[in-house]
């Protein structure tokens, strides 16, 4: 009994967690409280030494210490500022009439600025809900289908997860121990398919559904000419700027990924400031939820570690690897495996703690398959966005209920949902297939050619044998 | 071959505290909004921390690029601060319900239902975590602060302080659960209208 027990915690503590996360209470508490538990049983049972927990010290000052993590509150304070300072509006504006002759014309602009705010900033709500204020009830009043209006603006906003600079890559590359530059790089390949996806299933449906998606009359394109041309510029010149402040300053290795993201936010109030919206109680309504949302995530990520250091200590990793490497199909039965499972746990699980708790179990046993774990930390993200689209819990669908009129039905909201649900998956599997998508951005590692190496060493002038007191080997 | 006399006494701490927490909570009631109170004034601290660590980081950045110059005791202070935030912000996080939950069942249940499994969770999972976190982080503040440490890097900031945070800031989580209970409890019986429901929080 004891030894099925002693060779069986990992399983059971797994279990333990699930059963504990299901209660409902806050997940940082259950997940810290279920690996203490467990410590203490298996310390008493011998399986890990009781200095082992002395781990626990080391973990939580990586944790505070980490710079990466303080993007985290950056990011999250740029996002609330510029959603409550007006830039998305004057952009979906200018660009829906822009594109307002076309058919489908509203819906590009939608596409477009949201890829366009993805690229500022890595917070869904902010898109979602400046969308759906602005071009919902414009594309109501010309006759757009109601499913798909309501299903672009969800989608469009939550491709803000995968453009650079998102969160959900940032805390991923983290997570997975790569460089975000190379996450960023990574995604800008997918980013791109995936904007063209939308455009293209646009498209199908000016072709041959037109109704649904018709082009706006003369009398609603208010601005023509000059007065147009002014309005796009002025939306899209902060954003350009904006866009570059952070991402132009990562690519170009002038500022980490932390720092970006506080010039972005800096950057965030001065556009707040020219477009005259930036007042104390934005600043301090911007500064709070930032700080709520940052201690949420790190106490998660707290929680997941004093977890995962005893689901280590007994020996649960090895498990969950050796089942996971077990898997027939090698490579690709695993991918498929583990993309089934998240785009399922993503129902249940907010991102972060799939991140901090799942990820760390899934990525050893990808690592020893072979897979490049930045194509991997892309195809979770890729997956992972479906999570803000699944009727009935997604949060996209769930921002876009408490802005739309009572006239929207929720049907309709979540029927709408579902064809770019299925494009997202599309991207996905597209992303398994060509993996050269994620790739082709990345800077190529320089190969080292050994041979061209031994010539210029030997090119070196030797000194000849210098003897370095204590630093060469000992001679046999 | 267990313990067993310290996992009693575990148990019978935890049920102890809920009823505590249950009998006494009408007289305890001033406590939790002391508790509160004090709560939310380190959350507006730490709310500006947030804005005071991307002035510091961004002034780093820029300064760097600008005259190649660059100090650790500026570096470090940025994730001080985000220490600051998460440790002095968390409890009062807690107070207003926005650590998130896997809402597969919370999300089905009553009110009541909801205050229980706060209350019971408060004493079964909040607590023992706390008080085993204090335990382990508090000596590790007081080794700092008797040889001084320092960090290693060349002009980096002492370290005590911030090795202090961790220890107050789960004093403070602790301190929070001990109120949460009082006012489920409360609410429980009637005496208290619980004014944070539940949201899943904004991403």
């Amino acid at each position: 009994m004891i030894e099925t027990i002693r060779d069986n915690l990992g399983p059971m503590m797994f279990g333990g967690l699930i059963l504990f996360l299901l209660i409902g209470y806050p997940a940082a508490f259950s997940l810290a409280a279920v690996g203490l538990f467990f410590s203490f049983i298996a310390i008493e049972m011998g399986v890990i030494a009781p200095q082992y927990m002395g781990n626990l010290t080391f973990q939580l000052f990586s944790i505070i210490s980490n710079d990466l993590l303080l993007s985290i509150p950056f990011f999250t304070f740029m996002g609330a500022v510029l959603e409550r300072c007006g830039l998305a509006e004057d952009l979906l504006d200018s660009i829906g009439q822009l594109f307002g002759s076309v058919r489908g014309g509203l819906s590009y602009a939608v596409i477009f600025v949201g890829a366009i705010l993805g690229a500022i900033t890595g917070t869904v709500a902010a898109s979602v809900i400046a969308m759906a204020v602005i071009s919902l009830p414009v594309m109501m009043r010309y006759g757009y289908n109601m499913q798909h209006a309501t299903g672009v603006i969800a989608a469009s906003g939550t491709i803000t997860q995968l453009i650079p600079p998102s969160l959900v890559l940032i805390v991923l590359a983290d997570v997975m121990g790569k460089s975000v530059g190379d996450m960023y790089a990574g995604a800008i390949g997918p980013s791109i398919v995936q904007v063209a996806l939308f455009c293209l299933w646009v498209l199908c449906l000016s072709i041959f559904a037109p109704h649904q998606v018709p082009a706006l009359p003369p009398e609603a394109r208010t601005l023509k000419g000059w007065a147009l041309v002014w309005k796009c510029i002025r939306g899209i010149v902060p954003s350009a700027a904006l866009i570059f402040l952070v991402l132009g300053t990562i690519f170009m290795g002038l500022a980490t990924p932390t720092e970006a993201g506080a010039m972005g936010a800096v950057g965030a109030l001065v556009l707040a400031a020219m477009y005259r919206t930036l007042s104390w109680k934005l600043t301090y309504q911007a500064m709070s939820s930032t700080m709520r949302i940052t201690a949420m995530v790190t106490m998660i990520l707290i929680g997941a570690r004093v977890f995962s250091l005893v689901f280590q200590g007994v020996g649960g990793g090895r498990w969950i690897e050796h089942m996971l490497t077990g898997l027939p199909g090698g490579q690709v039965g695993f991918l498929t495996f583990t993309m089934i499972f998240i785009f399922f746990i993503a129902f249940f699980l907010d991102f972060f703690e799939i991140a901090f708790i799942i990820i760390p179990l899934l990525t050893p046993a990808a690592d020893k398959l072979g897979i490049d774990l930045i194509w991997f930390g892309l195809l979770i993200c890729a997956n992972i966005q479906t999570a803000f689209m699944h009727p009935p819990f997604g949060f996209a669908l769930f921002y876009l209920r408490g802005i739309a009129p009572p006239s929207v039905k929720t049907r309709d909201i979540y029927l709408g949902s579902i064809p770019w649900i299925g494009l997202q998956l599309l991207l996905v599997a597209l992303m398994i297939f060509f993996p050269e998508m994620v790739t082709y951005w990345i800077d190529k590692h320089v190969e080292l050619d050994p041979a061209a190496l031994q010539k210029q060493l030997d090119a070196i002038p030797s000194f000849g044998t210098i003897d370095l007191q204590g630093l060469s080997p000992p001679k046999p | 071959m267990f313990k067993l006399w310290l996992a009693l006494a575990t148990i019978g701490c935890m049920a102890g505290t809920v009823a505590i927490a249950w009998f006494f909570c009408r007289q305890l009631m001033p406590l939790a909004r002391i508790i509160d109170r004090f709560g939310g004034r380190l959350g507006v601290i730490a709310s500006w921390l947030v804005l005071l660590a991307c002035l510091v980081s961004a002034g780093n950045a820029t300064i760097r690029y600008l005259f190649s110059y660059s100090s650790n005791a500026w570096l470090e202070l940025q994730w001080y601060m985000f220490a600051g935030m998460v440790l002095l912000g968390s409890a009062y996080t807690l107070r207003v319900n926005e650590h998130v939950r896997v809402d597969l069942f919370y999300g089905m249940i009553s009110d009541r239902a909801r205050h229980w499994i706060d209350l019971l969770g408060g004493a079964v999972f909040l607590m023992p975590m706390c008080v085993v976190m204090i335990w382990f982080t508090w000596p590790w503040f007081v080794q700092s602060w008797v040889l001084n440490e320092a960090s290693s890097n060349a002009g980096g900031l002492i370290r005590w302080p911030v090795i202090l945070l961790l220890p107050v800031g789960f004093v403070l989580i602790l301190l929070q659960g001990i109120s949460e209970m009082i006012k489920r409890a409360a609410a429980l019986r009637g005496f208290h209208q619980h004014e944070y429901a539940y949201e899943k929080p904004l991403q």
